[in-house]
């Protein structure tokens, strides 16, 4: 083979260039897992707490649809209870840390909502 | 045997007949048998402004402030950016239609407010191309903002120049923005929505409860016992650009 070193050397580089993800973390040791600290007054969510993890943000996209395009402002929880369906009104109520709620979990995982370009951040409300 | 092509075809021909009636029919039955909540009660909300009231009023702008404050319109300082829901316009401006010269001074020399007239027959709705902007079954010609992708065809349709364009964020525009109604961004169409969060709240409008004159009213245009419907058949009504036939739902009583 000709230049076998520099092949060598060029795949194995090539390798450890795109295996970065798979052993970063052997290396780097583990990413502290974003923990959103909850401070509701409330002593339940509208959807069970795993849900809401999972996917608040289909929940909030049906409250945004059903109000804006429905007039349908309110929301019946699992337990019967009526939610006024608002982002500012409901949600950020209970979760006026938007800092530690909201952004520590999007900022770790590099997801941008563009919530705030319009709605307005509890931060905001002096 | 006994079925030749010539009486299969016959029959296939008449079975495709029946499906397609069968089709038109439910159609039509859905156009008929709508729920209510498809047609919202049959509801049709308007707004009449009394022009001789307002005008007494002399330089009065509380419907404005109050409208701005609420839903957070911003005041820019550049007339090119300006963002405007309800507002006021000289008379002829508002009503170009009208040969009022030495007619009526009392209305045709004062300014009258002006907003989106909620047209029946919205050019702007049927223009959005993302359906950002639509009639609601009550009436209300409402925006979505989330929709809007800025192209402003709504703009070109809308005769009244209701509708206004970010061109510039509107936040530096705020001094004290109201926290429970968002703001827009920048590339989006705004106007005013008859307050939609009001009315589905069972209140007024907010320039409608802020007028110290009390010259606006607000409610539904097809019941004849509303109080709108009342204040029309009391005196002669004007609506802008009537000749265009988009049926606006805002009535001006001179």
């Amino acid at each position: 083979m000709y230049d076998g070193g520099k092949i060598l050397a060029g795949l194995a580089a090539f390798l450890a260039l795109a295996l970065f993800p798979f052993w970063e973390p052997a290396v780097g040791g583990r990413v502290a897992r974003p923990e959103p600290k909850i401070v509701t007054a409330e002593k339940r969510c509208v959807r069970p707490k795993a849900e809401m993890r999972q996917s608040h943000m289909e929940l909030l996209v049906s409250w945004r649809d059903s109000v804006v395009r429905q007039g349908q402002r309110s929301y019946r929880d699992p337990e019967g209870k009526a939610v006024t369906m608002s982002l500012e009104g409901t949600c950020m109520r209970c979760h006026p840390n938007k800092a530690e709620f909201c952004d520590s979990c999007h900022t770790a995982l590099v997801v941008a909502p563009t919530c705030w370009e319009c709605h307005i951040e509890p931060k905001e409300r002096a | 045997m006994g079925d030749d092509r010539r009486s299969f075809l016959r029959r296939a021909g008449w079975g495709l007949a029946c499906l397609a009636g069968a089709g038109s029919a439910t159609e039509l039955a859905g156009a008929f048998l709508r729920t209510e909540e498809e047609t919202g009660g049959g509801k049709r909300l308007g707004m009449v402004v009394d022009l001789v009231a307002c005008a007494r009023e002399e330089g009065c702008t509380k419907c404005v402030e109050a409208c701005n404050a609420v839903h957070n319109v911003p005041s820019l300082r550049d007339p090119g950016h300006a963002v405007k829901w309800i507002w006021k316009e000289r008379f002829p401006d508002a009503f170009p239609d009208q040969e009022a010269e030495n007619v009526l001074e009392t209305v045709t020399e004062k300014p009258a407010v002006v907003l989106c007239n909620h047209c029946d027959n919205p050019p702007c709705a049927r223009v959005c191309p993302t359906e950002a902007t639509w009639k609601r079954p009550d009436g209300i010609v409402m925006m979505d903002w989330h929709r809007c992708i800025g192209c402003r065809y709504c703009m070109a349709a809308c005769p009244y120049g209701s509708r206004s364009f970010n061109w510039v964020d509107p936040r530096p525009g705020l001094a004290r923005p109201s926290p429970d109604y968002p703001t827009r961004t920048k590339g989006v169409v705004e106007k005013c929505t008859f307050c939609d969060e009001r009315v589905d709240a069972g209140e007024p409008p907010a320039c409608v409860a802020a007028c110290p004159a009390r010259a606006m009213a607000f409610g539904d245009l097809s019941d004849p016992k509303s109080e709108v419907r009342r204040l029309l058949r009391s005196r002669f009504a004007l609506r802008r650009k009537a000749a265009l036939g988009t049926r606006p739902s805002v009535y001006y009583l001179v």
